[in-house]
């Protein structure tokens, strides 16, 4: 369906090209626009790879390192140059005081080497960034439907209701996002609990994704808001109620369709974002449980080999650096492919 | 001639001067040279506080070497290196108490002229005081150290009303104190000696003092404590030494202790000179690279101390003793040993007295091959008793606190709890708060992970108090008995063996490694290490002298 905000008025700047596109369909003009980009085909083509490689990571544990990552491998010895050598290697010089986890050996068993617990961190990357993508992305698809639910009904209802969730939206929003979300986790990791008819343990990846996907709503539902009331006031919809369209139909029709493009282009952003709340949650002990893992807590595992063994601190960190910064040049592409003013207004 | 004499006179008068002033400068060199070193800031830093500033309620390793500077008692330990660091000398009382009535009846006589940091004067009034508040603000210890006091049942039985009558009392004219025991203690100097009978002033609040620092009469008073921020101690105004074997003066003028950062963070603010000591324990995968780089920096002791999992006996999974043995069999203590920082730095245990404690015998049911030492997991046996057990599948939660090593200990825990079939998984909590929350029922800690350094050197002090009943408080969080065991016979016979001590100390601590192996055979606990103490000092601090009950002593080491 074409959003009716680009049935309006053509603008002076739009040409025959232009025109000729409209005609091929809103998503068909996007998805061509993507394709047309070499930073949004390089991005979701990079951004695809990381996805399978974490979605294999099972098969690169079991075929490739030959190791169980959610397993202490104090004792582990494996061989290298055909000698057996232990993951946890005792110091022998100076004092002889310490025991290092190996190094990257550039092999298929501890490519990155191994953490303080002797466990395969390549391994433990796989499965910890499929963590990381499950958790922000479930986040992700929470928020905006929360933010789309409430901006909505905020903007297009107004009065009394605009009144009670603009306020609620103004209260979630006057708490810091990293306090509010460090004060739920600390509250919702400490037990289990129940959802309606649901048990949630207290490790459980649904408490970071409940948590990491409702600090965000206000963010999210105050433009979708100011969308909605701005749309609201629009020739095509004034129009359609003068016609006696009913109200729930101009919403169905003719808001929802032009709100999309919006939730589409946060949908990236806010990814990107959860990504970075999900890895400072966990650093800080407060998001992903053992034994799970997600790119976070890899990073606080590294923490404490940050002068011996740098990659298990740098390997997530550099995940997380790349996974973000592919997210916000796609999610750029597309705001631009969905928006062609604001990008000829740069 | 005479010219030439003169001359010869008056150069050897020179010469005579001169090796005079050198042999005068030698002799005072020392005294001057030891001058010098008073003053100064000493800097301590600590991932985290640890609780209460109350001395008599406080127990912890990282604020007991603290109080022992702060507060006296009317026994101390001496404030020395090695094996001296054992003995009891007085403290605010003159000298050794007159023993009498069949080892029942110490009498004290009380130092004159000592005042609190807040400019009060030391009477006996204060000592009485402080032993019944041991009991009002129910001390952790005050069932385990004190109950032996004659009133001490009234006391633990209704604390509000504590006046330890025919226990405690003073006398003002003559300056003594009379302490009676309802039996011979073989152990009540040691007792006394321990911060937890630290005499405060008489008007000292009767509740935990929580943030507020309590007057002492020790050389350093605490100026102020905000457990998310710093610690400061400074000089006591009032302080002149009277013993430099119990309480010598410190040689630094203030110490600040800061909480907060991380354990890295700690090492590189020793290594860049911008602190002098860190508490916690160097972080594993720097010591391999500080041993060789900073070796004069580091010290590292011997401690009468264990690292152990205490089990909750009272519910499940670990209500069921086949459950409990199980873990014990299937820990592999050469891993826990490599997560502390290899060999070179804690040994294997599987007992509760750790192998310096008098009363320690060798023996370890728990491992792959029985004897003597720890050899290897058997989990073959473990997995048996598990399945006898009927726990299998059940959840766990190892409780740790948020140090590396505790956590380390706690990731592995819960991979061995899963390899034995359980639901397991690890809740990782603040320092400052852990040791109270696993002590206190009411959370339902089923395993968690923990250390115990010696108070004083008797077995009882590993043994009664952490699995004697009268330590076992539920609903508190000065229960210290965190496995919640209460075995009446061994209970009976842990009292018996302390009695035995004032009589027959050889056959008592015979009596009390018997008692380590049969409370292991109902398995409250896992034996996991016994550590060394690694210290990292500053480059500037000197005098460094470690003692094996309060550890490294702060007050004997100086900054310039």
């Amino acid at each position: 369906m074409l959003p009716e905000s680009d049935k309006t008025a053509p603008s002076p700047a739009v040409t025959a090209g232009e025109d000729a596109g409209r005609r091929r369909g809103p998503w068909k003009r996007v998805f061509e626009g993507l394709i047309a980009s070499p930073t949004a085909m390089i991005s979701a083509g990079l951004l695809m790879l990381i996805v399978v490689a974490t979605l294999l990571a099972p098969v690169y544990a079991k075929y490739v390192s030959g190791t169980d990552p959610f397993r202490s491998g104090l004792s582990a010895r494996i061989k290298i140059d055909g000698k057996p050598t232990p993951v946890m290697q005792q110091s022998t010089e100076g004092l002889g005081l310490g025991v290092t986890p190996i190094g990257p050996t550039w092999g298929p068993q501890y490519l990155l080497g191994a953490d303080g617990q002797g466990r395969d961190v390549a391994a433990r990357m796989l499965y910890g960034g499929r963590n990381s993508l499950l958790i922000a992305g479930a986040a992700t698809l929470i928020c905006l439907f929360w933010a789309a639910i409430i901006g909505i009904a905020a903007g297009y209802s107004g009065g009394v209701v605009d009144g009670v969730l603009s306020n609620l939206i103004d209260m979630i929003w006057a708490f810091p996002v990293y306090l509010l979300a460090i004060s739920l986790s600390i509250v919702m990791i400490g037990k289990s609990f129940a959802l309606g008819p649901f048990e949630i343990s207290s490790g459980s990846l649904i408490v970071p994704i409940l948590i990491i996907g409702l600090v965000y709503v206000p963010y999210v539902a105050r433009p979708i808001r100011g969308r909605v009331m701005a749309i609201n006031q629009s020739e095509f919809v004034m129009a359609a109620r003068g016609l006696g369209i009913r109200r729930w139909k101009i919403l169905l029709r003719h808001i929802l369709p032009n709100v999309s493009t919006t939730l589409i282009v946060f949908a990236p952003m806010l990814m990107a974002l959860n990504i970075v709340t999900e890895s400072s949650l966990s650093f800080l002990s407060v998001g992903v449980q053992p034994p799970n893992a997600s790119w976070g807590t890899i990073l606080q595992d590294g923490q404490t080999l940050l002068y011996s063994r740098p990659w298990v601190s740098l390997a997530p960190g550099f995940a997380i650096m790349v996974t973000v910064l592919l997210l916000n040049l796609f999610g750029d592409v597309l705001r631009d492919v969905l928006d062609p003013k604001s990008a000829r207004g740069r | 001639m005479s010219e030439s004499l003169s001359l010869t006179t008056r150069m050897r008068s020179r010469i005579l001067c001169g090796v005079a002033a050198l042999a005068l400068g030698t002799a005072l060199q020392p005294a001057f040279a030891e001058d010098a070193h008073y003053g100064g800031t000493m800097k301590l830093v600590a991932v985290a506080s640890e609780g209460t500033l109350d001395p008599h309620i406080n127990y912890t390793a990282k604020y007991w070497p603290l109080f022992i500077w702060t507060h006296d008692g009317l026994m101390a330990f001496k404030k020395a290196g090695g094996a001296a660091s054992a003995e009891v000398v007085p403290d605010l009382a003159e000298e050794a108490p007159v023993i009498s009535n069949d080892g029942k009846t110490y009498t004290f006589k009380l130092r004159q002229g000592i005042k609190f940091s807040n400019g009060k004067d030391l009477t006996v009034e204060d000592v009485v005081a402080s032993f019944q508040r041991i009991f009002k603000v129910s001390s952790p210890t005050s069932g385990s150290f004190y109950n032996g006091i004659v009133g001490a049942d009234k006391c633990l039985a209704d604390a509000a009303t504590c006046t330890l009558e025919g226990g405690v009392t003073g006398d003002a004219a003559t300056n003594t104190i009379t302490i009676n025991l309802t039996a011979p203690d073989a152990e009540f100097l040691y007792k006394l000696a321990v911060p937890h009978a630290a005499i405060v002033p008489a008007d000292t609040v009767t509740k935990d003092a929580g943030n507020e620092p309590i007057p002492g009469t020790g050389t350093y008073a605490f100026e102020s404590y905000d457990p998310n921020a710093s610690l400061i101690m400074v000089r006591n105004p009032y302080f002149q030494e009277w013993s430099a074997e119990a309480q010598p003066k410190g040689y630094a003028d203030r110490i600040e202790y800061t909480f907060g950062g991380t354990e890295e963070a700690a090492v590189n603010a020793i290594l860049n000179g911008q602190a002098d000591f860190m508490y916690e324990p160097v972080p594993s995968d720097r010591l391999a690279e500080l041993s060789v780089s900073n070796p004069d920096q580091l010290r590292v002791s011997p401690q009468v101390a264990w690292w152990y999992a205490p089990m909750n006996v009272n519910i499940a999974p670990f209500n069921s003793l086949e459950a409990r043995q199980a873990l014990n069999y299937a820990v592999d203590r050469d891993a826990l040993v490599s997560v502390f920082g290899g060999p070179a730095l804690a040994s294997p245990v599987c007992t509760i007295l750790p192998p310096d404690m008098p009363g320690h015998v060798d023996r370890c049911d728990y491992t792959a091959d029985p004897g003597e030492f720890w050899s290897a997991p058997d989990m073959d046996k473990a997995l048996e008793l598990v399945e006898a057990s009927g726990t299998r599948g059940q959840k766990v939660t190892v409780v740790t606190d948020d140090s590396v090593t505790s956590r380390g200990v706690g990731t592995y825990l819960q991979t061995v709890l899963t390899d034995l079939g359980y639901d397991a998984t690890v809740q990782s909590i603040s320092g400052d708060i852990q040791f109270t929350y696993i002590q206190n029922t009411n959370n339902n800690v089923q395993i968690s992970v923990t250390q115990w350094y010696q108070d004083y050197p008797a077995p009882s002090n590993f043994l009664n108090v952490l699995f004697g009943c009268d330590s076992f408080t539920p609903g508190s969080d000065s229960s210290v008995n965190m496995s919640g065991i209460c075995d009446k016979g061994l209970d009976d016979r842990m009292k018996a063996a302390m009695a035995l001590g004032s009589t027959d100390p050889e056959a008592a601590l015979k009596e009390w490694g018997d008692i380590d192996y049969d409370m292991m055979k109902l398995s409250p606990a896992i034996p996991m290490f016994t550590p060394k103490d690694v210290d990292l000092i500053s480059a500037r601090l000197g005098n460094y002298e470690f003692s094996s009950q309060f550890h490294w002593l702060v007050g004997k080491s100086w900054v310039q």
